[in-house]
C-alpha cells in the first residue's frame, strides 16, 4: 500500500526529498528483497524503463525552491520526481497564513487537487496521505492548511498525517507564532495524527551528537529525514501477521491517536552518531531501550544530559505529575526497532504503568514493530513516537508569544487585509489553549 | 533627480544583454539625467514607452511636482505604468526611487506612488527614499520632505529611509581606508561598496559613490528572489513581517561590510564582526543609533557562505545588547541566500524598524518649522493652482503624530511589561 506525499512551501520541499533520498538508498542496499519491494512501492512507482519515481506532489507558491529539489533529485539517479507533478506560483506567500489559506489556497484548490488525485490512482492501494510542511511561514503552513483540508474532504476516509516542523524559538519568522497557532488549530480538526520535530531539537542533536561544526538547514534536514524514515519504512506490526504492515499510517494513528483531543507526536531516535564513528560504534538493544526509556521519562529529545533522576510517580499517586517533577507522562507510544538481533530485544520497560495515564492499559497504549533489516547504515536503531507532555512546552511558549503579540494587536492588519478578523484568532487561540490544558492535565 | 522602478516577481528574459528591458518607468520633469541614460551603456533597457520627461523640471517645489505636473500627467503615469505591469507574469511588489528634498522626486513621486495606491492596490509598495542633508544646497528641501513625509507615511507599504549625509560619511570612511594603505588593511580592488563593481560606466561621476550605496541596498534586498539560498526571505515577507502597525513602516537600512580587505581567509571572528557592525551608528543609512532606540522588528538578510548556525549564534551573541519591544523580543526575521555580493564573500543587510528614526523626524520638522514659522518661500508653494496652506499644516501635523506613535512606543523602552493573562479554559 503507498503513501502520496505533498510538500508544502520551503519547508516541505527542502524536507520531501531528503526523506526519498534516505528511503531509496535505504532500499537499495541490496538489502532483503521483501523489505525492498514494500518500501518501493510503498513511496515510488516504477516506470518501465525501471526508474524510482516518488509519490509526491510539490506545491510552492514561488519556484526556487521546488526546481532545486527536483533537478537535484534527478541528477541523484538513484529516484526523480515525475515530471508533471509539481505546481508553483511567482509570487510567495509573504509568510502570511491568511494569504496562503484565503488567497492562494483557494485559488489554487483544483490544480493541486488534480495532481493529487493523480498521484492516487497511480497506486494499486492507497495508505494514507501525508503533507510536508512548516508553521512558520506562509505557504506551508497557509497553503498546507487548506490543501489538508480538501484532502479531507476529498479523500474522508483515509489516513492523513501531517508532518510540522516547527521553527526556531528565536525569530526565523517574526510573525510566526500567529502563522503557527493558526495553522494547528485548523489541523486539529483535519489531522489524523500530526508529527512535530523541533529546528531547535534537532539543530541540538547535529551539534552536539553529531558533532557537525556549522550546522545547515541541509545537516538539519537530513536528522528530520532520518527519523521519519525510520517509522515509516516498512516494519512487521501486530497487525501485520508476519509479512511487512501495509497500512502504516492507519497504524500509527490508531495506536498513538487515540482520542481527537490529543494528536501532537514527538519522535525520538537512537543512536544517533557522526558518520565517521558508527565503524567504532557497538550498540547493544539493552543500553539503547534503557535509553530511550529515560529520554521519554524525563522528556530530553537527545542521548545526552538525560536526567536520570526524573521517575514515574510510584503505584497509586496518579494525580497528574508533581510541578517540577520533569516527569513526561505518555498517553501511548510507539516503539519502532530496526537492524541486528531485533527480536531479541526486551521491550518491557515501556509496557510500565506507571509510563501512562490511568485510562488506558499498557497493552493498548504500547505498540511495537520489528524490522530485522539496518536501517540507513546503523546496525540497531530504534525509534520511539510518543503522544505524550513532550511538546507542551514548546507549544505553550508558542501561544504565550503569540497571545502577547495579539494583546498589542501588533501585526493584525497585515492578516485582516486578507480576511481573518479578530474573531478568527480568538477561536483559534481557544482551541489551542484547550490542547494545552488537555495536555497539562494528563494523569 | 527622480527615477521610478517598478519591479516585477520574475526575472527578465535571459539572453544577451540587449534582450534585456529593465521592468522601470523613468519619470523626470527635466531632460538631462534621463537622456544621459539613454546615451550611456544601458541605454539598451529602456526604450521610450518607460519614460516620461518635461523640460523645465519642477523648481525644488512639492507642489509644482505633486499638483501640477500630478494632474498634467496622471494619464500618462497610469499608462506606462499599466503597460510596464501587464510585462509581468506575476507582479510582485513596486519599488519607488526618489529624493525627498527637491521638486519632481519629492512632488511627482509621491503623486505617482498614491497613483500606484489606485490602480494596483494589493501590490506592494516599497520606497527608497534620499533624506537631505542639514547642509543641503535646496533651501525649501525642508518643505518638500515634510509635504512628501504625509504621502509616505499614507501610501506606502514600507519606506527605506536614506539620508545623504550618511552616505558621504561612509564614502569619507571608505576612501580614509582605501588611502591609509597600513599594512594588513589593502582593500580589495572593487570590493567597495561604492566602487561599483559590476556596474558598467568607468568615469566616476559626482554622487556616483553615495549611488552605488543605495543600489547595494537594493541588490541585497532583492537577493533572495533572485537567487537560490536555504531560507528564502522575498519582499513581501519583508513588509509583513517588519511593519506591525500600518503608518510605522520606516525600516532603518544597514549595509555591511562596506569594503573586503584583500585578506582572503575569511575567519569566523569577521562574520561575528559582520553581525557587530551592521548593528553600529556608522552602518546605518540614516544618522540615528539603533541601539539607543527601541526595536520593534528587525531583519537580517544574509549573503555567501553563512550557515544558519552562524547566524542563530550571532543572533544570540547580539541580543543582549539590542532592546526589543516586550511583545515582540523575538523579533528578528531573517533569510539567508547563498550568492555573496560581486567582490565579497558575504554581506550582511539589515533592515531595523526602530524607534531611532524619531530623531531624524525630529530633526527634518525642526527645519521645517524655521522656515514655516518665518512664512519663507511659502508664496512659491500657494501659487500652485490646488495647493493650500492647510496642506502645510496638515503634513506637520501628520508627521508630529508618527513621532508621537514612535515616542509612545519608545517609553517603554527598558520597562517590565508583564504577560498578558492568558484565556482560561473551563475544564
Amino acid at each position: 500500500m503507498s503513501i502520496v506525499t505533498v510538500q508544502l512551501g520551503q519547508c516541505g520541499n527542502q524536507v520531501g526529498p531528503e526523506v526519498f533520498d534516505v528511503i531509496s538508498s535505504d532500499a537499495l542496499e541490496g538489502q532483503k528483497k521483501a523489505f525492498c519491494a514494500a518500501a518501493r512501492e510503498r513511496f515510488f512507482h516504477q516506470t518501465p524503463r525501471g526508474e524510482l519515481v516518488a509519490r509526491a506532489v510539490l506545491v510552492d507558491m514561488e519556484p526556487k525552491v521546488i526546481n532545486h529539489s527536483v533537478s537535484r533529485a534527478a541528477k541523484s539517479g538513484a529516484w526523480r520526481y515525475g515530471e508533471a507533478s509539481h505546481f508553483s506560483q511567482k509570487q510567495g506567500s509573504g509568510n502570511n497564513w491568511a494569504n496562503g489559506y484565503c488567497v492562494h489556497g483557494p485559488r489554487h484548490r483544483d490544480v493541486v487537487e488534480e495532481l493529487v488525485r493523480r498521484e492516487v490512482e497511480r497506486c494499486d492501494r492507497l495508505a494514507g496521505l501525508m503533507a510536508m510542511m512548516s508553521v512558520a511561514g506562509g505557504t506551508g503552513s497557509g497553503v498546507g492548511t487548506y490543501v489538508t483540508q480538501c484532502l479531507r474532504d476529498t479523500y474522508p476516509k483515509s489516513f492523513i498525517l501531517n508532518h510540522l516542523t516547527w521553527p526556531y524559538g528565536t525569530g526565523e519568522v517574526i510573525v510566526q507564532n500567529y502563522n503557527s497557532v493558526l495553522t494547528l488549530a485548523h489541523l486539529y480538526q483535519l489531522s489524523d495524527a500530526i508529527l512535530v520535530h523541533e529546528n531547535d531539537t534537532v539543530h541540538r542533536i547535529c551539534g552536539r551528537l553529531l558533532n557537525i561544526k556549522h550546522i545547515s538547514f541541509g545537516d538539519v534536514n537530513r536528522v528530520i529525514a532520518h527519523q521519519l524514515a525510520s517509522v515509516l519504512q516498512p516494519a512487521l506490526t501486530a497487525d501485520s501477521r508476519g509479512a511487512y504492515g501495509r497500512n502504516p499510517l492507519g497504524e500509527l494513528a490508531s495506536a498513538l491517536s487515540c482520542h481527537p483531543e490529543y494528536k501532537l507526536l514527538s519522535v525520538c531516535t537512537v543512536p544517533q552518531v557522526p558518520s565517521s564513528s558508527m565503524a567504532y560504534s557497538t550498540f547493544s538493544w539493552p543500553s539503547l531501550l534503557k535509553h530511550l526509556r529515560q529520554m521519554l521519562v524525563s522528556n530530553t529529545k537527545m542521548e545526552e544530559g538525560i536526567d536520570w533522576q526524573v521517575r514515574p510517580p510510584g503505584g497509586s499517586a496518579r494525580t497528574g505529575s508533581p510541578a517540577g517533577s520533569g516527569f513526561n507522562r505518555s498517553l501511548a507510544n510507539l516503539l519502532v526497532l530496526r537492524g541486528k538481533d531485533v527480536y531479541s530485544a526486551e521491550t518491557g520497560g515501556f509496557e510500565d504503568p506507571a509510563l501512562y495515564t490511568s485510562w488506558l492499559s499498557p497493552e493498548e497504549a504500547f505498540s511495537l514493530w520489528k524490522s530485522p533489516v539496518p536501517f540507513n547504515k546503523y546496525e540497531k536503531c530504534a525509534t520511539l513516537v510518543s503522544n505524550s507532555q513532550a511538546l507542551l512546552r514548546p507549544l505553550d511558549d508558542m501561544v504565550g508569544k503569540a497571545w502577547n503579540m495579539f494583546a498589542s494587536r501588533a501585526y493584525l492588519h497585515q492578516y485582516m487585509k486578507f480576511g481573518i478578523s479578530e474573531e478568527d484568532f480568538l477561536d483559534c487561540f481557544t482551541s489551542i489553549e484547550q490542547v494545552v490544558s488537555s495536555y497539562s492535565q494528563l494523569h | 533627480m527622480s527615477i521610478r522602478e517598478s519591479d516585477g516577481g520574475a526575472c527578465a528574459v535571459g539572453g544577451r544583454i540587449q534582450h534585456l528591458k529593465a521592468r522601470a518607468v523613468l519619470v523626470d520633469m527635466e531632460e538631462g539625467v534621463v537622456n544621459e541614460i539613454l546615451q550611456g551603456p544601458l541605454r539598451e533597457m529602456f526604450d521610450s514607452t518607460q519614460l516620461l520627461t518635461d523640460v523645465s523640471g519642477s523648481g525644488n517645489n512639492w507642489a509644482v511636482g505633486h499638483m501640477t505636473y500630478g494632474s498634467a500627467y496622471r494619464e500618462q503615469i497610469v499608462d506606462k505604468l499599466r503597460k510596464a505591469a501587464e510585462h509581468c507574469d506575476c507582479l510582485q511588489c513596486f519599488f519607488i526611487i526618489h529624493s525627498m528634498g527637491g521638486g519632481t522626486g519629492s512632488g511627482l513621486g509621491t503623486k505617482v506612488l498614491s497613483l500606484l495606491e489606485e490602480e494596483f492596490p494589493e501590490v506592494c509598495r516599497i520606497v527608497s527614499s534620499i533624506y537631505p542633508s542639514a547642509e543641503d544646497d535646496v533651501v525649501t528641501s525642508p518643505y518638500n520632505s515634510v509635504l512628501a513625509m504625509r504621502e509616505l507615511t499614507e501610501h506606502a507599504d514600507c519606506v527605506l529611509p536614506v539620508e545623504n549625509q550618511s552616505l558621504v560619511d561612509i564614502v569619507n570612511k571608505i576612501k580614509q581606508m582605501s588611502h591609509a594603505g597600513r599594512p594588513g588593511s589593502v582593500i580589495r580592488r572593487d570590493s567597495t561598496l561604492i566602487s561599483g563593481q559590476g556596474g558598467l560606466s568607468g568615469a566616476e561621476k559626482p554622487f556616483d559613490a553615495m549611488n552605488n550605496i543605495v543600489a547595494n541596498l537594493l541588490l541585497n534586498i532583492t537577493s533572495s528572489a533572485r537567487f537560490d539560498g536555504s531560507l528564502n526571505m522575498d519582499l513581501n515577507e519583508i513588509a509583513m513581517n517588519l511593519v506591525p502597525f500600518p503608518r510605522l513602516h520606516y525600516l532603518v537600512p544597514s549595509l555591511t561590510p562596506l569594503y573586503t580587505l584583500a585578506d582572503v581567509s575569511v575567519p569566523t571572528r569577521r562574520l561575528d564582526q559582520m553581525f557587530s557592525d551592521s548593528f553600529s551608528k556608522d552602518h546605518q543609512l540614516i544618522r540615528a543609533d539603533p541601539k539607543r532606540g527601541l526595536y520593534l522588528a528587525c531583519a537580517l538578510m544574509v549573503r555567501g557562505n553563512v550557515h544558519v548556525s552562524d547566524l542563530r549564534r550571532n543572533i544570540e551573541r547580539m541580543k543582549p545588547s539590542l532592546p526589543f519591544v516586550s511583545w515582540n523580543q523575538e523579533g528578528w526575521k531573517t533569510g539567508l541566500c547563498s550568492v555573496p555580493p560581486v567582490g565579497h564573500s558575504h554581506s550582511l543587510l539589515a533592515l531595523a524598524n526602530n524607534t531611532c528614526v524619531m530623531s531624524t523626524f525630529m530633526e527634518l520638522r525642526e527645519r521645517f518649522t524655521k522656515l514655516y514659522r518665518k512664512k519663507a518661500h511659502l508664496h512659491h508653494y500657494l501659487h500652485v493652482e490646488g495647493m493650500e496652506q492647510s496642506m502645510f499644516s496638515e503634513a506637520v501635523g501628520s508627521l508630529s503624530s508618527l513621532i508621537e506613535e514612535y515616542y509612545l512606543l519608545d517609553a517603554t523602552k527598558g520597562r517590565l511589561v508583564p504577560d498578558a493573562p492568558r484565556l482560561r479554559i473551563a475544564r
